[in-house]
């Protein structure tokens, strides 16, 4: 079955991240937070493009269901002061 | 007319058209329906192509949006997003806004 460590493993294996956190624990859907220096100035398209990227693949495999939030590390520092 | 012109021919004859499974009233997927209640809560003039009715339409539009899931919004022939970045710009405003400008 699949977990949220072995999605978590593939994406930092595939792409630098500030922070990463990967929920579900239903083998189908997941929730992923995803914070990257590499999301800097790119659209939210772009963003979510870079984490289908370092999943290499998955998503048209075993992976349906991957909800995405991704955040600079700006943004994040800001939402994690509770000032957002 | 090859899938991708077929696609180009949607999005441009459509400004707000959503790629989902199923139609708005029997939706598919709980992504493709948060999408359209929440085209719907923003008084969104949409169309929609349902992708389990067409497996070309249903690949392609993976390849022609760079993108892997369904479901994908276009307005004004720009790819907006899937059901993540929907609901955030529908929280944020920025969704109605786009909307307002069609």
């Amino acid at each position: 079955m699949l977990t949220p460590e072995y999605i978590k493993a593939v994406i930092q294996k595939n792409m630098d991240c500030v922070f990463i956190e990967i929920k579900g624990d239903d083998g189908t859907h997941f929730e992923a937070i995803i914070v990257s220096d590499i999301f800097d100035d790119l659209s939210k398209v772009k963003q979510h493009q870079k984490v289908y990227d370092a999943l290499d693949g998955m998503m048209k495999q075993e992976l349906h269901a991957l909800s995405i939030k991704t955040y600079t590390a700006s943004q994040w520092g800001k939402i994690q002061h509770g000032d957002n | 007319m090859s899938i991708e012109d077929k696609i180009n021919s949607l999005i441009e004859n459509n400004k707000i058209l959503l790629f989902m499974k199923g139609s708005p009233k029997f939706p598919q997927c709980g992504f493709s329906s948060l999408a359209c209640q929440i085209l719907t809560a923003c008084d969104a003039n949409y169309e929609t192509v349902d992708v389990l009715q067409d497996q070309d339409i249903r690949e392609g539009i993976k390849t022609f949006s760079n993108w892997p899931t369904i479901p994908q919004l276009y307005i004004n022939k720009e790819f907006v997003g899937g059901a993540d970045i929907i609901r955030e710009m529908y929280e944020s405003g920025e969704l109605a806004k786009v909307i307002s400008g069609t």
